[in-house]
Formats: structure tokens, C-alpha cells, sequence
């Protein structure tokens, strides 16, 4: 059934209440009927049988979901909202509304703001205007130093111990380049099961880096980033991590030797864990061709061989998790020479998709692993499945059952469409798989019982 | 040949002969008593240049004069970011000036190809930071074959900072469409890591390359990269890398010495090499403005008249005939007022 059907669309205002999903396919498996009450699933019976009994009491709102895949409401470690400071580029709103029409009901935060989320008060700013949007969680992530600057750290138990119960700190956009200021973060955090997200860049090896090092920084002229900048901070933060029993979380994997690096740590019973972003996963630097800074990107796009090991990496558990570092810039600092412009990329609206496209289409994962990479592992590296325990409504990642909140992406596999970033959410229009054809399309994103999307379109 | 030309890889063995063999015919209308063409009477050409370059910008300067375009030069040194206008701003007051060409120098790898999707008239790349000088190639392949009588199995070694140097690369990929063996010769830390898939071969030894050149080409040394740790010191830069007599001697009798220029006269090069017969350098120069004028006539001497916007890939070069052989086509092009 298209998704331009009407029988999607609900008569009901779209309202927290009770609702009837019905033929969903939980990650992909057999068409089953859902039954939502309030922010709980509390209902599942296979379709044809049990759906009628499930929505005996009267009063339910039916929605068709038949050929829908179900998925736990998918979570991103790593996300730029831009606000405060640059409104310009995305607010917590316009970037949460985004986050939920790609299928997200969480998304981390990054502290470079302006001001740096580096104190209690940034980061309950931030978390307060994701609950006012109410278009997903929003879980702020704390700076490890105190203005991204690398010297001193940020009062990080302050902000765990504040409203927006911070437990990832990172200084992504700048690595923590000093092995001690590294180590005594690692070590700190232990005290409230944080973990350090280190944006593995070292410093000297990358000044004034454009481009991955290697046959198109040759042929272009740019300024080369070798892939042992990034590998050689991951290397030596694994062992910071396995010599502190610390947790490390490695954001934006991007080439080959980092996943390896990545695997021998994981041997050893490290807690170290990773992420890689959809457009690691599907795009080289041959596009940085075009010297069109859409293809900007910090860790720069890598090589096809790259891109195999990422995909490879993610799909045997290597690599834990999809994020996308959403990075969203105002078209000015796009449209200009390649070396003046911002790094970063959009990402939220596609990241799905993108998966789709590098993953399942490739036969390297299926829609229980896609749950798994970008719903379960996520959230549990951001302590968003312990939260719960306290808290009660944080809870994300969980399986799509009886028990669970209703946090749910109903996703369509079966479209073909060119991504149009003047159709995104997003304030921002730096996508680049603009212009790509790519699978798939969400439907409907429930936030807690709530729909956040329907029909393919913010419910209001 | 595309409409613009902002790589030397672009260029293809008939649109680089084309440009030479016209450049051939410019020289010699350069030996007349009024060395000047109406060909692009009525054209205007902006150099739009954003580093200092005295001598390229009046190369080009004297190229556009002598075929009787307007000329406007546009200095914006410093990034345009800098400077407070951004370069697509610049390029969109350019296009509404109506610029039928506008040639390039800027500090950006890449500003060449961002420039010309905002502007309808044609590029000319006059070199964009550590990227491509595509007409430096081409006026150093005009002056080898006017040197030496031919390209094709030309054995040239190009010695200096290959890593951040434009006239290296553009020299690369135009030499090779040529037919020429390129060697490069660096320290190892001064040539890209992937050298190993470029067309050409590399040494780290200068002087066992020499009896094996007929051209040798020596690159400006920057004082600033001893602060990167590229090279230790300028005197050992010197000893290994330095074309001095004694080095020179190992060339074959018939070998030429060329440089791009500035010099740096006593680091890559000895003074008595610069003066020597061998050398070039001063031929160069004068080459630089044929060539030029041979590339804007190519580029501009087309199909469209002024005010017309192009289509992408319209330009056709001509290759049959050339400028001195077609003056009477070329009057006839400029009656249209």
C-alpha cells in the first residue's frame, strides 16, 4: 500500500490515547496488530487473529501499517541543534522536528553551542526546549572541558547530577587531544557511569586538513587528513580506557584501520564503543571532485575500501551504532570556496534511508540489526535504558513489545525517491544525498503514545 | 576543449597542440610593428585576482590588450571571506557587468570551479592555491618545444616542493596528454603520499636524474616550510636539492634549465645557472603572453557574441587555421556590433 494512502491517515486527531497499529511488520518479521494505551505498548497479536480483541473497549484510533516495518524509535548519539547561538542554522525545534520525521524519538545534543554547553545551566536550557518542542527526547551531551577549549574540565557532575541527567560528555568538533586531561575525564565519569565521546582528530597531524589524505588531496591540491590522525587518538584512548576501566565511545568512525583498532580492543573486553555516520557509509571522496563544500565533512569522506570496512564493521558489531552528526550550516557558509567552508553535513532526514540503501539493500543487515545499530545499542551507550529505571518516561531502545514505551518509527521500504533537502525540517539545506535516489520512507514516528509523525508529515 | 579551462587535465593532446600551434602563430604577429589583433574587440576580460601576482596578472593583461578586449582588473587581495564580500557575491557583480572571461588567481584550491557555476562567461585558471597554473604548463611546454622541436618522449624532471606546487601538477597531467617522461624530484616530505599513482616517475636524488633530462625544471623553495619540519635548513635544502654549475654539468649539452619564477636565486637555483644559456627563465615570461592570448582567443574567438549567455560545453575550439590564418574571419566576427 503507498504511502500516499488515505486509509493511513488517521480520522482521529492525532492525540495521546489509543491506538491500533495494524499489520505492522516488527522488525520486518510477520504482519502484526499493535495496541498502544497511553505512552505504553500494551498489546501485540499477530494480524488476522487477535486484532479485534486487542482494540475491544471501543475508543481506538486504527491505523493501516500493513507492508510498514516496525521499529523501536531510533536514537542518535550525535546530533548538532545549534541552539543557543546559531538559530541561524537549527533550533532545537526545527532540529528535533527533523530528528522525528527521520524516525528519531532521541537525539544527543552536542555542547558546541554559543555558549558551550558546559555548565548545568546550557544543558537544562537545551534539554528544556526539546520537552517544550515535544518532538523527540532531547539528551543534551556535556563538554569535557570547560569551553571546548582542552585545558581544564567542565563541571561534569554537575551536570549529571542536573535536570537533564547528562552521562555523555564530549568536546566533538575538537579532540581532547592532551593523554591526561583524556585520562582524568575517563576516570571522573566513573562516579556516575558517564562515558567520553572522543572526536578522534589529532591535532598536529590534521592543521589545515581539507580532504582525506591520499589520491584526491593529491590530484586536488588540498591540504591531506591521514587516516592515522583519527587512528592513532582511537589507539591510544582505548588503552587510556582499558588502564582507567573506563568507558569510551569513539564518535564518526571513518577508515579502515580505526575499525580494526576498534575490533582488537573490543577482544580484549575493553568497554570501548563506536559510532559511524550514514555518510561514512555510502559516500567517497571521489565526490570532493566537485570541490562543492557540500562534501565538507569533519572526519573527511574516505575511500571505497573505507567505506567497505565501516559497512563491515557495523554489521558485525564492531562498529555499535549509526549516528548521523547531523551538522547543519547556513547556506553561506556552504557556498563558498572549499577551504573557507564549514565542515558538516545534514543528516537526520536520511539517515534511515541511507542504512537502507548501504545496509539492508546489501544484504549486510536486516531490519532486527537496523533496530539494534540505531535504536538498542544507541540508547544504551547513552544510558537511556537505565535512566528508565529511576525515571520511568527516558526509557528508549526497547524492544517493540508488551512492556515497552511506545516509542515506534513505522517505516515504508518500498518508495524510490530523490532526496529534496528544500522539503527537510531541518533549518538548514547541506545535505549531501541531495539529489540521490534513495529507498524508503517514514511514516509514522511515535513519541510516548504520541505521534510526532503521521502520514509521512509532522503531526501538529 | 570545455568552455573554461581551469585544469591542465582537462585538456586534451588536440586542444593542447591547438593552443600551442596558435600560440606558434601569436609569436610571430608579435614580431610586427603593431603587435595587436581586433579579434575580441568588444570583449571584456576581468582578472579577478585575489593574490599578489604582478607578472601573471600582466601577462595576462598584455595577452587580452593585444587581441583588443577590455580589460578590468579586479584586486582583492586577502580571502574574500576576509574582505567581507564572498566570492560568489564578487563573481555575481562580475556576471552582471557582463565579463565574457574571467581569469582567476586565488589563494583556495578549487575557487576556479566554484567560480564558474556562478558565472555564464568562460574561467581561466591562473592558478588556485596548492591545485593547478594550467597556462604555466602550457607556456612551459611552448617553450621546450621551441627549445628542443618536440614534447613527444621529452624526458623532464621537475625538482622542488611538488606537494604544494600548482606548476607541478598542471605540468603533470599536460606533459603526459604531450607525450613526455615526467620525473619528479623532492624530499620525500615535500611530495603527496599517493605520488605513487600520479603519471610520472619520482627520485629523491637530484644528480643522478640529470644525465637522463632534457629539461630540467626547478621549483620556489618556500622559507616557510622549514618551520613545518619539511626540510631541516635552508643550506642543506641547497646541498641536496640546489641546481648549482657543478650540478649542471651532469646535464646532457643540449638540456635546458626552466623556472617558473620568482626565483630564489642561491637556494634552488645558483645565479650562474639563472644566467646561464640554458636557461629560459626570461623566454618564459615572454612565451606566458602568447600563450595567454592563444588560450583567450580559443576561449572567446567562438560562436557568441557578446551579452549572450553560454551553454555549458558550447565552446568548440578551432582547430583548423588559426588567427594570423583566419584575420579575415576575424574582422568579419567583430563587424557585428
Amino acid at each position: 500500500m503507498s504511502a500516499q494512502s488515505g486509509s493511513r491517515r488517521s480520522a482521529a486527531p492525532p492525540a495521546r490515547g489509543r491506538w491500533l497499529i495494524r499489520g505492522a511488520r516488527p522488525l520486518g518479521e510477520p504482519p502484526t496488530d499493535i495496541l498502544i494505551e497511553g505512552a505504553l505498548i500494551t498489546g501485540m497479536a499477530a494480524s488476522g487473529r487477535g486484532g479485534r480483541e486487542l482494540a475491544a473497549g471501543g475508543d481506538v484510533t486504527m491505523l493501516d501499517a500493513s507492508d510498514l516495518i516496525a521499529l523501536p524509535g531510533l536514537v542518535d548519539l550525535h546530533t548538532h541543534l545549534r541552539e543557543p547561538g546559531r538559530e541561524d542554522a537549527e533550533t532545537v525545534a526545527s532540529g528535533t522536528a527533523a530528528a522525528a520525521l527521520g524516525g528519531y524519538t532521541a537525539v544527543h545534543a552536542m555542547a558546541n553551542t554559543e555558549p558551550v554547553a558546559d555548565t548545568a545551566g546550557v544543558v537544562e536550557q537545551v534539554w528544556r526546549l526539546g520537552r517544550q518542542a515535544g518532538y523527540c527526547d532531547v539528551c543534551p551531551v556535556g563538554a569535557v572541558t570547560a569551553g571546548l577549549d582542552g585545558s581544564q574540565l567542565a563541571e561534569l557532575g554537575a551536570m549529571a547530577d542536573s535536570a537533564a541527567r547528562v552521562r555523555v560528555f564530549s568536546d566533538d568538533g575538537r579532540c581532547v587531544s592532551d593523554a591526561t586531561l583524556m585520562r582524568r575525564a575517563l576516570e571522573y565519569v566513573k562516579a556516575f557511569d558517564g562515558v567520553i565521546a572522543q572526536h578522534a582528530q589529532e591535532p598536529r597531524l590534521t592543521q589545515g586538513a581539507q580532504v582525506n589524505e591520499g589520491e584526491m588531496s593529491a590530484r586536488l591540491g588540498l591540504a591531506g587528513w591521514p587516516a592515522v590522525a583519527e587512528e592513532a587518538i582511537i589507539a591510544r584512548d582505548c588503552l587510556l580506557a582499558a588502564h582507567v576501566g573506563s568507558a569510551l565511545h569513539v564518535c564518526h568512525v571513518s577508515t579502515a584501520g580505526s575499525v580494526e583498532i576498534i575490533r582488537w580492543a573490543k577482544s580484549k573486553g575493553w568497554r570501548v564503543t563506536a559510532e559511524v555516520t550514514p555518510h561514512h557509509l555510502l559516500l567517497t571522496d571521489e565526490l570532493t571532485a566537485s570541490y562543492d563544500p557540500v562534501f565538507k565533512v569533519n572526519p573527511p569522506l574516505r575511500t571505497a575500501a573505507d567505506v567497505a570496512a565501516l559497512r563491515a564493521g557495523l554489521a558485525d558489531g564492531t562498529i555499535d551504532c549509526v549516528a548521523t552528526d547531523h551538522a547543519p550550516h547556513p547556506a553561506e557558509s556552504k557556498e563558498t570556496e572549499w577551504s573557507e567552508a564549514a565542515f558538516g553535513m545534514t543528516g537526520l532526514e536520511t539517515a534511515l534511508r541511507v542504512v537502507h540503501e548501504a545496509m539492508v539493500s546489501t544484504g549486510l543487515l536486516d531490519w532486527s540489526s537496523v533496530a539494534n545499530r540505531m535504536s538498542v545499542r544507541p540508547a544504551a551507550i547513552g544510558r537511556l535504558s537505565d535512566i528508565a529505571a529511576e525515571q520511568g518516561d527516558m526509557r528508549h531502545g526497547c524492544p517493540v513489545a508488551a512492556g515497552s514505551p511506545a516509542n515506534l518509527v513505522l517505516y515504508d521500504p518500498q518508495p524510490i525517491r530523490q532526496v529534496d533537502p528544500a522539503a527537510h525540517a531541518s533549518r538548514s539545506r547541506n545535505s549531501p544525498f541531495a539529489g540521490l535516489k534513495l529507498p524508503g520512507q517514514v511514516i509514522a514516528t511515535f513519541l510516548r503514545g504520541t505521534p510526532s509523525v503521521l502520514d509521512g508529515r509532522l503531526a501538529s | 576543449m570545455n568552455r573554461h579551462l581551469i585544469s591542465a587535465a582537462d585538456l586534451s593532446l588536440d586542444d593542447a597542440v591547438a593552443i600551442l600551434d596558435t600560440a606558434e602563430e601569436l609569436a610571430r604577429l608579435a614580431q610586427r610593428p603593431i603587435p595587436k589583433l581586433p579579434t575580441l574587440r568588444g570583449r571584456t576580460v576581468v582578472n579577478l585576482f585575489y593574490e599578489d601576482s604582478t607578472r601573471t596578472r600582466i601577462s595576462f593583461e598584455a595577452a587580452a590588450k593585444r587581441l583588443s578586449a577590455d580589460v578590468i582588473n579586479f584586486s582583492a587581495k586577502g580571502s574574500s571571506v576576509a574582505k567581507g564580500e564572498s566570492l560568489k557575491d564578487t563573481a555575481l557583480t562580475l556576471q552582471a557587468m557582463g565579463a565574457d572571461a574571467v581569469v582567476i588567481r586565488h589563494s583556495a584550491s578549487g575557487a576556479p570551479h566554484r567560480l564558474a557555476r556562478w558565472v555564464r562567461g568562460s574561467v581561466v585558471n591562473a592558478g588556485d592555491g596548492t591545485h593547478e597554473h594550467p597556462t604555466q604548463a602550457l607556456l612551459d611546454a611552448f617553450t621546450m618545444r621551441r627549445r628542443l622541436g618536440r614534447l613527444e618522449g621529452l624526458r623532464v624532471s621537475i625538482v622542488g616542493d611538488i606537494l604544494h606546487s600548482r606548476v607541478a601538477r598542471s605540468n603533470v597531467w599536460l606533459l603526459r596528454t604531450l607525450g613526455a617522461q615526467v620525473t619528479l624530484v623532492a624530499p620525500p616530505t615535500l611530495l603527496p603520499v599517493a605520488v605513487g599513482g600520479w603519471p610520472c616517475s619520482v627520485s629523491y636524488d637530484l644528480s643522478s636524474v640529470l644525465p637522463a633530462s632534457d629539461v630540467v625544471m626547478m621549483l620556489r623553495v618556500q622559507h616557510e616550510r622549514m618551520s613545518d619540519a619539511y626540510f631541516p635548513s635552508v643550506r642543506e635544502y641547497r646541498r641536496r636539492y640546489g641546481l648549482d654549475g657543478d650540478r649542471m654539468a651532469l646535464l646532457p649539452d643540449h638540456a635546458i634549465v626552466m623556472h617558473p619564477g620568482p626565483m630564489n636565486r642561491g637556494i634552488e637555483i645558483a645565479a650562474e645557472v639563472a644566467d646561464s644559456p640554458r636557461s629560459t627563465i626570461v623566454e618564459q615570461v615572454t612565451n606566458g603572453v602568447s600563450v595567454r592570448m592563444a588560450v583567450l582567443y580559443l576561449l572567446l574567438s567562438g560562436s557568441r557574441e557578446p551579452d549572450q549567455p553560454a551553454v555549458a560545453g558550447d565552446r568548440a575550439l578551432v582547430t583548423a587555421g588559426g588567427p594570423t590564418g583566419t584575420a579575415g574571419r576575424s574582422q568579419v566576427r567583430v563587424e557585428v556590433p
